[in-house]
Parts: structure tokens; sequence; C-alpha cells
């Protein structure tokens, strides 16, 4: 039996583990798109381990979201066979790899908001998702140094890469602002101890990349306007894409296992 | 401008109380990302608990050519080896 229902819905602790999971799956496998195309070889290495780090944690939120919902799913039910309506994942983890460079901001904004709320999460009313942060946490903290090192050697590098990386940061800073918007299910899990009200996370946020584009020598855009939809379901066109290709498997063969 | 990254030569340390030993080498622009390279490249099945990397231009090496000069004259000096003693009981374990 699952004790957290006495803190709270359990539907609302599914939506809201399924978002946690969902990030970290897709932005895994965004990243492990890279395997055997990174421009050198201990780059290569590098962004399958965090692809390796983001798919286990995805196995944790999702395999606990299967026991919350308990209608029999597991982790592997959850992440391929499901549609795109059913996932819960941040608009920007979703954004295709473009060049290095792309992937490489993406991956540093992501990285500077998990940080921040893992470290929230670590004090969670609810052990199980305590638990995870702590794991996670040590992963994404070694995720951030390395994504904020490379977008400053980037950004204050080459002319040409300096252009790369402001072009990048221009194209996905309207997918930054979903990371920390709030509905019904954060406020009920803040009410309830569980997790932190996104909207708090913000002015760290702001902090750790505005101190990191000041050294990269990168503007920072201004415009507020924000993407939304992922959290809640309505996902751009890249997701069906992304699924047809991690799914395949086991659409094609249907309970396919090692 | 040279395009490829200079080579370094990484040591890890298995264990505390072991010595660093060399486990291959790698590119990086510098140290810093020499260090983070290694822990990416070498340590992904929990093998050290401490790296060390080094330029590969920093090492000097022998001349595999002096091979025989070097060595060979050690070969026939068994005596140098400390195993023409008995040991006392006493001693113990060496």
């Amino acid at each position: 039996m699952i004790q957290e229902s006495d803190l709270i819905a359990s539907d609302i602790l599914y939506e809201w583990l399924l978002r946690r999971g969902d990030t970290a799956l897709i932005l895994g496998h965004r990243v492990s798109e890279w395997c055997g195309h990174a421009p050198v070889l201990e780059e290569d290495i590098a962004l399958a381990n965090i692809a390796l780090d983001l798919i286990g944690q995805a196995r944790l939120w999702l395999g606990y979201a299967g026991e919350v919902e308990d209608k029999g799913r597991g982790e592997n039910e959850l992440a391929f066979l499901r549609d795109a309506w059913d996932f819960r994942n941040v608009l920007l983890a979703e954004q295709p790899n473009g060049d290095f460079g792309k992937t490489l901001m993406r991956q540093f904004l992501i990285d500077a908001w998990q940080d921040a709320l893992l470290s929230a999460l670590k004090t969670s009313a609810n052990e199980r998702i305590a638990e995870i942060a702590v794991k996670a946490g040590k992963e994404v903290t070694y995720h951030l140094d390395r994504s904020s090192d490379l977008v400053i050697r980037l950004g204050d590098g080459t002319q040409e890469s300096h252009r790369r990386m402001q072009a990048a940061l221009d194209a996905l800073w309207p997918y930054a602002g979903e990371m920390f918007s709030a509905d019904a299910v954060d406020e009920a899990m803040a009410a309830a101890g569980l997790a932190p009200n996104p909207q708090t996370l913000r002015p760290g946020w702001d902090e750790t990349v505005g101190e990191v584009f000041k050294q990269a020598t990168l503007t920072q855009p201004q415009s507020d306007f924000a993407h939304k939809g992922g959290l809640t379901g309505r996902h751009s066109e890249h997701l069906g894409h992304l699924l047809s290709e991690m799914q395949f498997l086991q659409r094609a063969y249907p309970g396919a296992a090692w | 401008m040279k395009k490829e990254w200079p080579l370094w030569e990484v040591f890890i340390r298995g264990q505390h109380g072991l010595n660093h030993r060399h486990v291959g080498s790698l590119h990086a622009p510098d140290a810093e990302m020499a260090i983070r390279n290694a822990r990416d490249v070498y340590t992904r099945r929990k093998e050290g608990v401490s790296i060390w990397v080094v330029p590969s231009a920093q090492i000097t090496a022998s001349d595999p050519g002096a091979r025989d000069a070097l060595f060979e004259p050690a070969t026939d000096k068994i005596y140098r080896h400390p195993s023409f003693y008995d040991i006392p009981d006493k001693v113990g374990k060496m």
C-alpha cells in the first residue's frame, strides 16, 4: 500500500512523477542520439554517460509513477507504450539536438533547473522522492558543472563558437519559462510539502545562468515569452518523431526482451 | 594553428592506499578538461577514487633501441633478488 496517499491524491502524485520521469527520459534519449556522432571521442563518451544517467533517473521516477498509478504498468510500459499526448516532459527536453552548441545549451538550461529542483526535493516529506533526489542530485551536479564549463569555453571561445552559442541561447530561451510554471498539480505538491513550487526556483536559476552567460560573454535574451504545454501533454511536432524511434522495438515486437 | 587537442596521460588510483596507475591517454584542451574527460572515459565502472593527468609531451621515455644496454645487464645477476636467504620462522610472513 502506498502510504503517501495520506499526503496527496495519487493521481496528482502520478502526474507530478511523470513530469520528472518523462523530462529525464526524453532528454536522455535526445542526448543518446549523439552516440557515435560527437565532435571528439572524449565528448562522445561523456554524452553517452550523461544520457545513461538521465535514463537511469527516468527509470526511478517512472517505476515509482507506475506503483502510484497502480494499474500494473511499470517503467517499461510507461516509457515505451504511451503516445505523445500522454508524455509530461518540458518542451525544452524534446527540442532537436541541432549542432553541438544547441545540444549543450539545452543541457545547461535544464541542468541548472534540475540541480535546483533536486536539491529542494532532498527534503521532500515523501521519502521515496527524497531518496531519488539524493541519487540523481549527485549526477546532475556533475552534469551542470560540465555543461556550464563548456558553455563558458565555447561562448568565450572563437568567433564561430560564440556565434553558435548565442544562436542556441536565442533559439532555446523561449522554452526556459515552462520549467518554472506552476499549475494545480504543483500547488498541491507544494502545499503537501512534497515538492517546491517551481516558481520559487526561478531566482536561483536566473542567478546561476546569468553568471555563466556573463563569463561566456553571451547576451541573455530579455523576452519573458514562454512556450508551454509539454507538462500537460501538448507537445511540439518533434516529440512524435522522437517516440517513433525510441519506441520502435516495443511497437514492432510487443513484449520483446533481452 | 594546430587543430588537434594535446594528448594527456591518465593515472587512476583504484583504492585508497594504492598507487596511481597509468590507464591510458586522451585528448583535451587543458588540464581541467583532461580530468573531466578522464572521469568520463576511464572511471565509468567505478575504477577510481583519484585521477592524475600529465601532458604526454612532459614525459621523457627511455629509448626502445637502447633496451639491451639498459636492461640486459640485469638478467644474469639473480643474486640481486633477496631469494638466497633462509628466513627464520620467527620472522613470520615477509
